[in-house]
């Protein structure tokens, strides 16, 4: 009955988006477990303890992960601070 | 050597029990005998699920505090005699559960059962750890709901972590998908996620999918488990997990949309 749709609006695929907001949601709680350093995941909390002593952040603006090139490991951290308003 | 299986997922209200006493009668439907224990100490339901609710003298707590031997405390299911039911104590708070006690009671129950089934309570706290931290294989049971999902693996991350095997270094807790609640017509429609878009997100394999059924209800209002119900699409479903888990290739059902014809539309009893 496609007519019908033409009165009650074309029906917005809200399982798409649910996949989407998931996928980040997901990536952010598995930062440091996926690539098999397990210290990853606790050194993220305690640093966003730590900066949270001094700033109010979101639950994300802390970010570590490691790369690997070479046989070189770099570990990478990213605060992002809160806009100075 | 017997098998110890945590179902768990989480977030509470997803179908942990009713999968834990469907995947329990299965097994032991199947002639596997199995022991399947309620974790969730002082929020007991298992026992209703399973209806020997009326026969619980003593429980799991009391058997760890050593007040009551395992053979006192384990309700041998009526219909059949391959399955036991270990309930939770309704009294205690969860701390009652020590990791020594816990793995005393599941090492005699290892000596007489084949499958051990131990279902979790909702959370990330005590009992849920408890539930999990000596499983060799974990049922997740997710709805195709976006905190149910990312309470799952939320769950995995713990049970690849916080688990005996991981702590030991003895390899993984191996993992299973079981969908449940599961609406053909409403994913169709895009309102509900997909069994594939939760496979991509959770990335582990899938065990079943159990559609919303509403005899999942009435099977609890009677007291007996779904999978013993063959006129049930859910019952049917988790025949067939149990099949599949036991090495079975069984095809998913229920995962594309049955187009109704008039007759079922008109006469069809909406299970």
């Amino acid at each position: 009955m496609d007519w019908l749709k033409f009165f009650r609006g074309q029906p917005k695929n809200t399982a798409a988006t649910a996949k989407e907001r998931l996928m980040i949601a997901v990536a952010h709680q598995r930062q440091g477990t996926s690539n098999g350093l397990s210290y990853l995941g606790p050194l993220r909390e305690e640093l966003l303890a730590v900066v949270r002593k001094y700033v109010q952040v979101a639950d994300t603006a802390v970010q570590v992960n490691v790369q690997r090139e070479d046989g070189l490991e770099v570990l990478e951290m990213n605060i992002t601070l809160p806009d100075r308003n | 050597m017997a098998k110890i299986i945590v179902v768990t997922s989480g977030k509470g209200g997803v179908g942990k029990t009713t999968t834990s006493a469907s995947f329990a009668t299965g097994l032991a439907m199947r002639g596997h005998s199995t022991a399947v224990i309620d974790f969730d100490v002082g929020l007991r339901n298992l026992d209703l699920i399973m209806g020997v609710e009326r026969r619980v003298v003593f429980d799991f707590v009391n058997v760890i505090n050593g007040e009551a031997r395992l053979s006192q405390a384990l309700i041998r299911d009526k219909q059949n005699d391959k399955l036991a039911i270990l309930a939770a104590s309704q009294t205690r708070d969860k701390d009652a559960l020590s990791t020594e006690g816990v793995e005393r009671v599941l090492n005699e129950l290892a000596q007489d059962f084949e499958y051990i089934i131990c279902d979790s309570p909702a959370g990330i706290e005590k009992g849920a750890f408890m539930a999990m931290y000596f499983a060799d294989e974990a049922l997740v049971v997710t709805n195709p709901e976006v905190s149910s999902v990312r309470d799952s693996d939320r769950v995995l991350g713990i049970l690849a972590a916080k688990s005996r095997k991981a702590e030991r270094g003895e390899g993984k807790v191996r993992e299973h998908l079981v969908l449940t609640r599961y609406s053909a017509a409403r994913v169709t429609r895009g309102e509900m996620l997909s069994v594939d878009d939760v496979k991509d997100i959770l990335a582990i394999p899938l065990l079943g999918v159990i559609p919303e059924s509403p005899t999942v209800l009435t099977s609890s209002n009677s007291g007996t488990p779904v999978i013993t119900d063959p006129a049930s699409e859910a019952g049917l479903a988790y025949q067939d997990l149990v099949a599949r888990f036991l090495g079975e290739e069984r095809p998913m059902r229920y995962i594309t949309e049955q187009k109704k014809g008039l007759f079922s539309k008109l006469f069809g009893n909406g299970q």
